[in-house]
């Protein structure tokens, strides 16, 4: 097993991290450090893990009977293991956003949509609920484009539009972490590229996770890369190195798209 | 797609390597030129060099499509950048062969001088630097590569030789300085092509290593 060490701040660390769908095991031994306030990429083919990976951030596999975590993901500076059973998923959640491959506004108003989490807690403070919605806008680069239509329906914006309104939900919360599961899959070049230059300006605040299928993009937007393979790890490393140098023969073949 | 990108990437390897064969040979004839006074062949060097140009210009272009079209990473990328810059190199011995043959069109127009000057030599060094520079990237000899670094030391020693004995040739005759300058101009022109082949040979290191070897310690 190769230990991964890395010259920053850590935001959490995947310690001997295995996941199980029932007898299925499907992450086996994942240890990374994820560096805090950077954008970390996880890349590989269809069926590797990564976003299997990705959800145990936030215990999303706790929804369905039968998975099963073993080893830790720690967050800092708590040090707490958030996959432990005796951590609430809920709590989990709160620090650590997600961003779904496709747009997934509610169907509810643009403002609704984006205090939406500080509403199940209870926050109902008029003004404060004004500050976040127009804070959360503006971090992700969508508060001009709706400023005078924050009561119309979120459906009514384009798709680029909606996925940014998701980032801003996320953003509302005050997450330490978010996560990204292919966020532009589903968009074009344009609203893609400003998706990316989000990414790039919200690692000012927030430590970011993002599965990508597009090696580019994980080029462009990550500053560490982790290559994943059959459920395991294969390289992890500066993004720079992993698209100039791997170190694995099986990473340069996946990468340059000679399988996968 | 992964064909059709391997298809490119080998036809650019087969033009760069067939540039480094042209220029080679415009190389070994302008030496030629040189050595047996053949003004001919000379004049034949200088009027050829735009096929090495527009090849150059060819490679370099088609190493743009790829870029744009498939925007290659890891040893593929290298690839690329290396075949950039060898083909820049290359063209720039062709330059140099151009400059040795208009050397020649001035050292015949005076008689032959004797002057301790072991042109001979030192090309067989040099054309030795450049066919094992070019042998490197086809054979990734990583170690043939670092010979050819290692050689440019042998070929600056000649060189600063030569200086020293035209250096002293024109001041004990100095109605032939015409002739003696350009025949040192041609030494140093050997010495730009041992630079050139170290340049190639560095760029497969970099290709194969991932790691730039230029200005440090071999």
């Amino acid at each position: 097993m190769v230990e991964y060490s890395i010259q920053e701040n850590l935001k959490a660390e995947v310690k001997n991290l295995d996941f199980f769908y029932g007898k299925n095991h499907v992450l086996k031994n994942i240890n990374i450090p994820i560096a805090d306030k950077k954008v970390t990429a996880l890349i590989g083919p269809s069926g590797c893990g990564k976003t299997t990976f990705l959800r145990c951030f936030n215990r999303m596999h706790d929804l369905y009977p039968g998975n099963r975590y073993e080893g830790e993901i720690i967050i800092y500076p708590e040090g707490i293991n958030i996959v432990s059973q005796s951590v609430d998923p809920i709590l989990v959640r709160m620090k650590i956003g997600m961003v779904f491959q496709k747009p997934n506004p509610f169907p509810k108003s643009v403002y609704e949509n984006v205090v939406f989490g500080l509403r199940i807690r209870g926050n109902h403070n008029r003004k404060y609920l004004d500050e976040v919605v127009e804070r959360s806008l503006m971090s992700a680069a969508l508060w001009d484009e709706v400023k005078d239509r924050l009561h119309k329906p979120a459906y009514d914006l384009s798709g680029g539009q909606q996925q940014r309104l998701c980032i801003a939900r996320a953003l509302a919360t005050n997450p330490e972490i978010l996560l990204f599961d292919e966020p532009t899959s589903a968009l074009d070049p344009i609203a893609t590229s400003k998706i990316e230059e989000l990414i790039d300006s919200l690692k000012k605040e927030v430590t970011i996770i993002i599965v990508t299928h597009n090696m580019q993009q994980a080029a462009r937007v990550s500053d560490y890369t982790a290559f994943m393979y059959l459920g395991t790890l294969v390289e992890f490393c500066k993004t720079e190195k992993m698209f100039t140098n791997p170190s694995q023969k099986l990473t340069e073949e996946y990468i340059s798209g000679r399988f996968g | 797609m992964t064909k059709r990108f391997q298809k490119e990437m080998s036809i650019l390897h087969e033009k760069l390597l067939s540039l480094g064969i042209l220029v080679e040979s415009r190389l070994k004839q302008a030496m030629k030129a040189l050595q047996t006074r053949d003004l001919v062949l000379a004049r034949m060097v200088i009027d050829s060099d735009v096929d090495i140009d527009t090849t150059e210009v060819e490679i370099e272009e088609d190493c743009l499509k790829i870029l744009a079209l498939y925007q290659p990473v890891a040893e593929d990328l290298r690839f690329l950048i290396a075949t950039i810059k060898i083909n820049s190199d290359l063209e720039r011995v062709g330059d140099e062969a151009v400059n040795i043959a208009e050397r020649c069109l001035v050292i015949l127009k005076y008689p032959a001088l004797y002057l301790d000057v072991d042109f001979d030599g030192m090309f067989t060094i040099v054309d030795k630097m450049l066919r094992s520079s070019l042998d490197s990237l086809v054979y990734r000899d990583i170690d043939l590569a670092y010979k050819v670094c290692l050689m440019d030391d042998t070929v600056d020693a000649l060189h600063n030789k030569n200086y020293d004995v035209i250096k002293d040739a024109l001041n004990s005759c100095k109605h032939r300085a015409g002739l003696l300058l350009n025949t040192f101009m041609v030494s140093r022109h050997l010495e730009r092509i041992a630079d050139h082949a170290t340049n190639i040979a560095e760029e497969v290191i970099h290709l194969l290593e991932g790691e730039i070897p230029r200005h440090r310690k071999l």
